[in-house]
């Protein structure tokens, strides 16, 4: 890409009001959204998310975890509070290596749970981004997700949003970091999650 | 068919085997809910949760929906969650903040956090009726005991028997091995409860706890994935962090596993001592030791940090971790599913990343994306649906039967695989059942 000498200005982001009481669930802030005649990234950017959708339910965790930058995070938070799952508990708090580690059980030919149907569909809608920093090449990209899981004859589901923190590179897009917000998240799990929603 | 041993629960239970309709039948069930869930101590929650006036949670012990309360006192109450009116349920939400009393949303009824009542809607309509607003039939009704040990609060629904430190015994080393590592004395709790449901019977759950055996082959996988892992990372940068080893080590050969040994006491408690190493020299747990050494002086930080156990298990409903500060309670939900709330704590005093490192073990072994319980769980709903076969009667616990060490009612295993806490756990059930 061609390295724009000026670049434009940028707005300092609004502090979010200080709360005394925290929300249940943050609000989705009103951003400027990107111009609609950018309809070219915002269509690459979904061509990406639903690739990453393609290879959760195709299974194909390598590609998936390539996805990510050396340094990306797989992060489902305990609580949509949470602004950072550095230090606080976390459903996923996953850095390449720990996601090899995931990927390398659900392959193990004595992972017993895994010896079983399964099958997840990922349906991916409500692409926006968010911002777009031509300055580093960051974009962050809110969507929204809904996981049908089918499993030993029982069927769950999980939906909610992801926030897509994306690097530009001479590859793609990769993932800086993924945040993953199920609505139903903090209920009760019948059985646990094996592989990334 | 009713279950004929119904009758003579003391046939279900031999020294060495279980009848397999002791985890299968739901008429069994329902007598454990009276004889022993609603005797013994349950662990309610610890008192951090409640931290001011005015805060609650809600638990399950047994049955019975209660919940737990910090009143203007300061004192720590755990209630029936049900209004003493109409029986409409007090606090519908899990845990919060009631500003200055309880309401009842069906009829206004107010309570004080000690569950006293406080103000009647229309009270004057109780006048020449046979409740009177001063009845204690007004509030709302606490249960029978409630005792707490450093900081852990537990309530008996039985109005008689043994006293909390009584019936902990020897295991309530549970709660002194985690609160004396931290250098303040005391933990803190990490206001975030995990929920993971087993489609299994409780009993299952706990056989688990401190089975030596399972690792090597439950979690093979994991165990092998993570040691690939961790070794890739060594050869790259020297080493790897501890999150690794947490699951590395459930690789063990199956012969490691019997130099670690159960020892098991009476009510069914029993302690796995520990396998990990969580003594690394690396500068964070050496600056660890120095406020350690600060607070105890040497000789009492060495003796803390030498005890020396992986799992302290209190049968029926608590399984406790003091070295990496969680816990599991139990809730029986119904004679194949059961609950699990999974907690952790801070140890006050201790330096930041003391913490972390165990919040890895929490996050990874504990969480609902846990990599080791996948298939624990996967087992449990496998044993429960083979329980239900008729193509056996007998689930055996003869490993090493009769070769384990007693005294005064303490049963040292000699190998760390010998079912010795299966047949200690039984002990304890037949003793409430019976």
């Amino acid at each position: 890409m061609a390295k724009k000498k000026k670049a434009a200005p940028r707005k300092k982001a609004a502090r979010p009001a200080k709360r005394s009481v925290p929300a249940r669930r943050p609000a989705v802030r009103a951003k400027a959204s990107v111009p609609a005649a950018d309809g070219a990234l915002l269509g690459s950017v979904e061509r990406f998310l639903y690739r990453q959708a393609e290879l959760l339910d195709g299974r194909r965790w390598d590609d998936f975890i390539e996805l990510f930058t050396a340094d990306g995070i797989y992060w489902m938070p305990a609580s949509p509070e949470q602004t950072t799952g550095d230090g606080v508990p976390s459903i996923f708090y996953e850095d390449r290596n720990l996601m090899t580690v995931r990927m390398k059980r659900l392959r193990h030919p004595h992972a017993w749970s895994q010896m079983t149907a399964w099958g997840t569909s990922h349906l991916i809608g409500n692409v926006a981004i968010e911002t777009d920093d031509r300055r580093t090449g960051e974009l962050v990209v809110r969507s929204r997700f809904h996981v049908m899981e089918f499993r030993h004859d029982a069927t769950r589901h999980f939906a909610g949003s992801y926030v897509h923190h994306l690097r530009r590179t001479s590859d793609g897009f990769r993932i800086k970091l993924q945040r993953v917000d199920a609505v139903n998240a903090q209920g009760p799990y019948e059985y646990v999650l094996q592989a990334w929603l | 068919m009713r279950n004929p041993l119904l009758t003579d629960l003391a046939r279900t239970v031999e020294p060495d085997r279980v009848h397999r309709t002791v985890y299968t039948d739901a008429d069994i069930f329902e007598l454990e809910m009276d004889r022993i869930f609603h005797k013994v101590w349950t662990y309610v929650g610890h008192e951090s949760q409640v931290k001011s006036p005015g805060d609650y949670w809600t638990v399950q012990i047994g049955r019975q929906p209660m919940i737990m309360t910090r009143a203007d006192d300061g004192k720590v109450h755990v209630l029936y969650n049900r209004c003493p009116h109409r029986g409409n349920m007090i606090c519908s939400e899990r845990f919060g903040h009631a500003d200055k009393q309880l309401i009842c949303s069906y009829h206004g009824w107010q309570f004080d956090m000690d569950g006293k009542v406080k103000a009647i809607p229309l009270a004057q309509g109780y006048q020449g009726t046979r409740l009177s607003v001063d009845d204690p039939a007004c509030h709302i009704k606490p249960a029978p005991r409630v005792a707490s040990y450093r900081g852990f609060v537990f309530a008996s629904l039985a109005a008689e028997g043994a006293s909390l430190t009584d019936w902990l015994g020897p295991a309530k080393i549970a709660f002194d091995d985690m609160c004396d590592r931290a250098p303040a004395g005391e933990v803190e709790v990490v206001p975030n409860c995990f929920r993971v449901i087993q489609q299994s019977n409780w009993k299952i759950f706990l056989e688990n706890q401190l089975d030596a055996v399972h690792p090597s082959i439950t979690h093979e996988s994991t165990g092998k994935a993570a040691l690939e892992v961790e070794d890739d990372i060594k050869r790259r940068s020297g080493k790897a962090p501890l999150d690794y080893h947490f699951l590395s080590a459930f690789s063990l050969p199956l012969p490691k596993w019997d130099g670690v040994q159960t020892i098991n006491y009476p009510h069914g408690h029993c302690i796995l001592q520990a396998y990990m190493g969580l003594r690394p020299r690396d500068p964070d747990t050496l600056e660890y030791e120095r406020l350690m050494t600060k607070a105890y002086g040497e000789k009492r930080m060495e003796e803390i940090l030498n005890v020396g156990i992986h799992h302290v298990l209190l049968y029926p409903g608590l399984s406790v971790q003091p070295p990496l500060q969680q816990l599991r309670a139990v809730r029986p939900l119904g004679v194949d599913k059961t609950l699990t709330e999974i907690w952790h704590f801070r140890l006050k005093g201790a330096p930041e990343a003391i913490y972390r490192r165990a919040l890895g073990y929490y996050n990874l072994v504990n969480s609902p994306s846990t990599m080791v319980n996948a298939d624990d769980l996967w087992n449990f709903w496998k044993c429960h649906q083979g329980l239900s076969s008729e193509g056996g009667d007998w689930v055996s616990f003869h490993r090493n039967a009769g070769q384990d060490d007693e005294q005064d009612g303490v049963i040292k295993s000699k190998l760390g695989t010998s079912e010795a806490p299966m047949r200690n756990q039984f002990r304890a059930w037949s003793q409430y059942m019976t």
